[in-house]
């Protein structure tokens, strides 16, 4: 992440966006230690694709990716680089050859290139060679879509600005797909005891699906309601990244990275930090289920 | 009640306090432990993310460490001119039981403290002396709060920091920024800050 004025001076404008498709946001590792200021740590949805797309090109982890929900994007190469696509699987067209996910690409000026609607899983993250280069908020260049804190969306007619490699480009240019696993990992949140005895075992033993509001906030679930053995109101307290809130409805969501800093309604559950990037790629109406 | 200590998830604990006063005087002491990253206070709790895993000694410290001063790098009192002419004004004093000029009175007369940031950046729950100003939050949130807007809930106080979507009773307006992204930090509401409100005219 390069950040200052300067250096956005000197970085070269390498990739004009076509089309950012339904939503493509600039993300890296996010803001965190801010919370006590109202502010979320944002960054990346799903932090190993993230990190992982930098690899392959051969950037630090936490330099600037595009965050791409559900393909739709076309860039343009202004200049000779090389780039990289990770988190849902998906296909990609280099100038219309087909061409695929979780490899090296280089792309020569005046190459498009377009990345695909994923079969399954929401989110792609493209890394460049170099790092996109943009103005930081508070130490970060991710967008919070909660606050609005960060970079706009990208629009038709962006130009960005890439930084200078920070090493060599890695000796693999492939790496695995995983297929989007739907059984999510938890352990036990702090109100669990605020919870009859049947809700622990139905989190655990019952199905969910993913409801149609989804966002980088949370992933809301529907499936059998969850009861409270506590009535009273939950003086409000600090939410993290994997947390598994019980709402009034008894329906519970998986916070994602632009999560409230704090909420009134109890934790039952923390999902793991590696099932939380298992979580920012599921889309509505997945099957879930947690396992302990 | 006494102080629990609750896991969440890998890497954070909850810290469960007698109180909001409580939870503040610890968030320095409970910094200061090595494993501790942030600390993030609640309402009654402080949330602690942790960089490595706490020793069971900290887990036992946690518990009994005598509470220090709440610290936000100043002694310095905020002081929020307010202009106390917002649409709720009459229903707080109405539910309240007071006059709208002895509203406004509690509310300049007594010196707040932020206990916690929520609900946005720079938002902050403000707690006072006394509990006679408190309302219930509206029962139909407006869909549009101007920035700057001062307001009540429950017993806390709070200045919206920006515009949008809210919920509290409104008694008047500040032009005093809360947030400002060229000020370090740009939260002027930090929690332990305390906050003077003035009456800046009608």
């Amino acid at each position: 992440m390069t950040d200052s004025p300067a250096d956005h001076r000197r970085a070269e404008r390498v990739l004009l966006v076509e089309q950012p498709g339904p939503l493509a946001l600039l993300q890296d590792l996010g803001r965190p230690g801010q919370a006590h200021l109202g502010v979320s740590p944002s960054g990346a949805a799903d932090r190993s694709a993230h990190r992982l797309a930098n690899r392959l090109v051969g950037n630090r982890e936490d330099a600037v990716t595009i965050e791409v929900t559900l393909g739709g994007l076309v860039l343009r190469a202004a200049a000779t680089t090389f780039v990289a696509v990770t988190g849902a699987p998906t296909q990609l067209r280099l100038s219309g050859r087909p061409t695929s996910s979780h490899c090296t690409v280089a792309l020569r000026p005046g190459d498009r290139l377009a990345v695909e609607a994923p079969a399954r899983g929401l989110r792609s993250y493209l890394a460049v060679r170099g790092g996109i280069v943009a103005p930081a908020t508070l130490g970060s260049c991710s967008r919070d879509v909660l606050v609005g804190l960060g970079p706009e969306p990208l629009r038709a007619g962006d130009l960005l600005a890439v930084g200078r490699p920070a090493g060599p480009l890695p000796d693999t240019d492939l790496a695995p797909t995983s297929p989007p696993a739907t059984t999510l990992r938890l352990l036990p949140g702090p109100r669990r005891d605020w919870f009859d005895h049947q809700a622990w075992s139905k989190l655990l033993g019952t199905p969910w699906t993913v409801a149609s509001e989804l966002d980088r906030v949370a992933v809301r679930l529907q499936g059998e309601r969850l009861e409270r053995r506590e009535q009273s109101e939950l003086p409000s307290e600090g939410l993290i990244r994997g947390a598994v809130q019980v709402p009034a409805s008894g329906q519970p969501l998986i916070f994602l990275t632009d999560h409230p800093v704090t909420g009134g309604y109890p934790v039952i559950a923390v999902v793991t930090e590696r099932s939380c990037d298992l979580a920012a790629q599921l889309r509505p109406g997945d099957a879930v289920r947690f396992r302990g | 009640m006494t102080r629990r200590l609750l896991d969440y998830g890998e890497s954070a604990v909850l810290l469960e306090c007698a109180d909001l006063a409580e939870a503040l005087s610890l968030a320095a002491p409970a910094r200061a432990l090595p494993a501790v990253a942030e600390v993030v206070p609640g309402a009654r709790t402080l949330l602690l993310r942790l960089s490595a895993p706490l020793a069971p000694a900290d887990r036992e410290r946690l518990l009994v460490l005598p509470g220090s001063p709440p610290e936000d790098g100043s002694d310095e009192v905020r002081r929020i001119p307010v202009v106390y002419d917002g649409d709720d004004l009459s229903e707080v004093a109405e539910r309240t039981g007071l006059s709208t000029e002895e509203v406004v009175a509690a509310h300049t007369g007594q010196t707040w403290t932020v206990g916690f940031c929520g609900f946005a950046p720079g938002f902050g729950y403000l707690f006072g002396e006394h509990d006679r100003l408190r309302v219930p939050r509206r029962s139909t949130p407006r869909t549009r709060v101007p920035a700057g807007a001062v307001g009540l809930a429950d017993s806390w106080s709070g200045v919206y920091p920006r515009p949008g979507p809210g919920g509290w009773q409104l008694i008047g307006r500040t032009d005093v920024a809360l947030w400002d992204l060229d000020r370090q930090p740009p939260a002027l509401f930090q929690p332990g800050a305390r906050v003077q409100f003035l009456v800046a005219g009608p």
